[in-house]
């Protein structure tokens, strides 16, 4: 799914969920190629100019999310929980570390071994970093959300600096996971319906 | 003239960065109007403005971080007139928040205003109150929620330090009329009741008026559940994310007993007997600095193993504390537990939750010196004493219903949590 159409749905979902027109909703997705600026972007994290950039087929987004540049593109598994946080915690540190936790249990079901790390939001292995996250919040409707790299290709990334963090990215397939995208969906709903305490209902399949 | 301030948005945060305003100053705003936006962590939020006006001054520049309940900015009504909010709740929360429905009982359900106050920040109904009577706030003991100083108490205050006042005014007038023969009015403080304390008092003596209460006290050995539970304490805890407490293991054998034993789990509705076909248990939950107690409801209780229902009773515990809980949460209960053993308590007489027929109330668990096969032996027993409305419930079956709970904790026979 393209990174503006996948925007306009969120955007539109939220206000939804603010009118209380629908429950939390949980879109799964895979962005094509897309280098995303967040509201702290700072422009030197971004190492190639736009035209670079389109030339190698990389759409380029401001958004509203928190945080700052990121890459979104196949291979990588995106989820963007619209949650009304009134209804589970006034808080969004604690909803950070429910995403954070969310990825740490997933990836475990996979045999690997996750954390999160103090002053640098995300999910990490040993000293690389397998899943980002970036939050918008309205009204405590919740908005963006994580990426995990399940097979990315992490040659993209060599476009920005990750998050503004010198440190280096990896992925499921490079820890050595061979799991598919559909495998680690699966886990990934089972670990937010744990965590957000929800039940599911699946909608409708959205992979690109 | 309305005070702006930076939100908390959450438990462990001290301050955010305010990172764009979406309002020049002197521009039009509406109350719940995205007004600013702030970035904590990896998270931006809008915050909506707290009243309607113009944004006269902006005191805290894009890009700055600050503490919370700073002022960032100021809204002024545009009359010039003061007061234009009655009372904004925190700014963080412009909807209506959830409402903390009851306290003790189905019934009585707490107004909002005073159950739903966010903890922390101040009004700005109190901060003027304040400004106007030149009163330092962290003098004043708040009822709010967490300790928040709340208009009542602001009055309180101020009654308290007229009426402490006037006689220093040295006017020697005949004697004052002294109304309540008060002596010496420095050692009494006047505060109203909250409006919490006052659903849960008129609760407290409704239930005492209505049912006629009696307490039957069972000795419970725990031994068995207290080894199962520290051999699996550690894994459960990583498991879960949530400690595995006594209560859950309680919780899991009344469910039992009031299958086997329905009456317990029935009302009384005038001269009928109401016989619920659902096991619904309250919790109850004592909040934080003496505010009162709420008891969420686990429904269908029946139904839930020992991880489900520890897993609802840390949830529900949290969300109380929290003022999280939905209305439908605090209510429909059939019967509750009352866990006063966590603060030390071997046991108690505890007060019916009307309109049930029962509570049963869990002691400490302690380790002491037990005859067992003439042998002295250390074991790890615990009280449950059973308040009954005996107008419903006869002795006899109120000692069966314990007995039968003790049975089930003490030939605990779930491996499988």
């Amino acid at each position: 799914m393209g990174f503006g159409e996948a925007y306009a749905l969120q955007r539109e979902l939220v206000e939804s969920r603010k009118k209380g027109l629908i429950a939390d909703q949980l879109l799964l997705l895979e962005h094509a190629h897309v280098i995303t600026l967040g509201r702290n972007a700072e422009e030197r994290n971004l190492l190639a100019s736009e035209e670079v950039l389109s030339r190698n087929g990389i759409e380029l987004h401001e958004t509203d999310r928190g945080g700052d540049v990121t890459y979104h593109g196949p291979g990588q598994l995106v989820a963007y929980p619209i949650f009304d946080l009134r209804e589970w915690k006034r808080d969004v540190v604690a909803y950070v570390r429910g995403l954070e936790q969310v990825m740490i249990a997933a990836l475990a079901g996979f045999g690997i071994e996750a954390r999160q790390q103090e002053g640098c939001t995300g999910v990490w292995v040993g000293e690389a970093k397998v899943a980002a996250i970036g939050v918008h919040l309205s009204r405590w409707v919740t908005s963006h959300g994580l990426a995990l790299n399940v097979d990315t290709d992490l040659n993209y990334f060599r476009y920005i600096v990750p998050c503004g963090l010198t440190k280096p990215v990896t992925s499921m397939k490079e820890l050595g996971c061979g799991a598919s995208m559909g495998e680690v969906r699966e886990a990934v709903v089972e670990q937010f319906a744990k965590v957000f305490a929800f039940q599911t209902e699946i909608v409708q399949e959205t992979m690109a | 003239m309305t005070d702006v301030v930076m939100p908390q948005m959450g438990e462990s945060i001290v301050e955010g960065t305010l990172t764009k305003w979406l309002k020049k100053p002197g521009e039009k705003v509406e109350r719940d109007e995205p007004l600013f936006e702030i970035s904590t962590d990896k998270v931006d939020s809008e915050i909506p403005s707290p009243s309607a006006g113009v944004l006269s001054e902006i005191l805290v520049e894009e890009g700055a971080t600050v503490a919370i309940n700073t002022v960032v900015g100021r809204i002024s009504d545009g009359s010039g007139a003061a007061a234009a909010t009655p009372q904004p709740a925190a700014v963080e929360a412009p909807a209506p928040p959830p409402v903390a429905a009851l306290v003790a009982g189905a019934a009585l359900v707490a107004a909002p205003a005073a159950v739903v106050e966010t903890a922390g920040p101040i009004s700005p109904l109190v901060r003027k109150m304040a400004r106007e009577h030149g009163v330092d706030v962290s003098q004043v003991s708040g009822t709010g929620a967490g300790g928040r100083v709340t208009k009542q108490d602001m009055e309180a205050y101020l009654g308290g330090r007229t009426a402490a006042a006037a006689p220093a005014a040295a006017v020697p007038s005949p004697a004052p009329m002294a109304p309540l023969g008060r002596t010496e009015p420095a050692k009494t403080r006047v505060e109203p009741m909250s409006v919490m304390r006052q659903k849960i008092a008129e609760h407290m003596v409704f239930s005492k008026r209505t049912s006629a209460h009696v307490t039957t006290v069972h000795k419970v050995d725990f031994t068995k559940i207290a080894k199962l539970r520290s051999r699996v304490k550690e894994d459960f805890q990583a498991r879960y994310g949530f400690g595995l407490t006594f209560l859950s293991f309680v919780a899991r054998a009344t469910a039992e007993a009031l299958r086997a034993y329905p009456l317990l789990n029935a009302s009384i509705e005038g001269t009928n007997i109401i016989h619920h076909s659902n096991i619904n248990l309250g919790i109850a939950v004592a909040l934080d600095g003496g505010l009162g107690l709420i008891v969420p409801v686990i429904k269908d209780a029946d139904e839930k193993n020992v991880v489900g229902l520890q897993r609802s009773i840390v949830d529900l515990a949290a969300r109380a504390r929290s003022k999280q809980l939905k209305p439908d949460e605090v209510q429909g209960g059939t019967f509750s537990i009352t866990n006063f053993g966590t603060f030390g308590s071997i046991f108690a007489t505890p007060v019916i939750n009307q309109p049930q027929v029962a509570i049963l109330g869990v002691g400490a668990v302690e380790k002491v010196p037990v005859v067992v096969d003439d042998a002295i032996a250390i074991r790890s027993v615990a009280h449950l004493a059973l308040t009954f409305d005996h107008r419903l419930v006869d002795g006899a079956l109120a000692d069966q219903f314990c007995q039968k709970i003790k049975s089930v904790l003490e030939n605990w026979s779930e491996q499988v949590l």
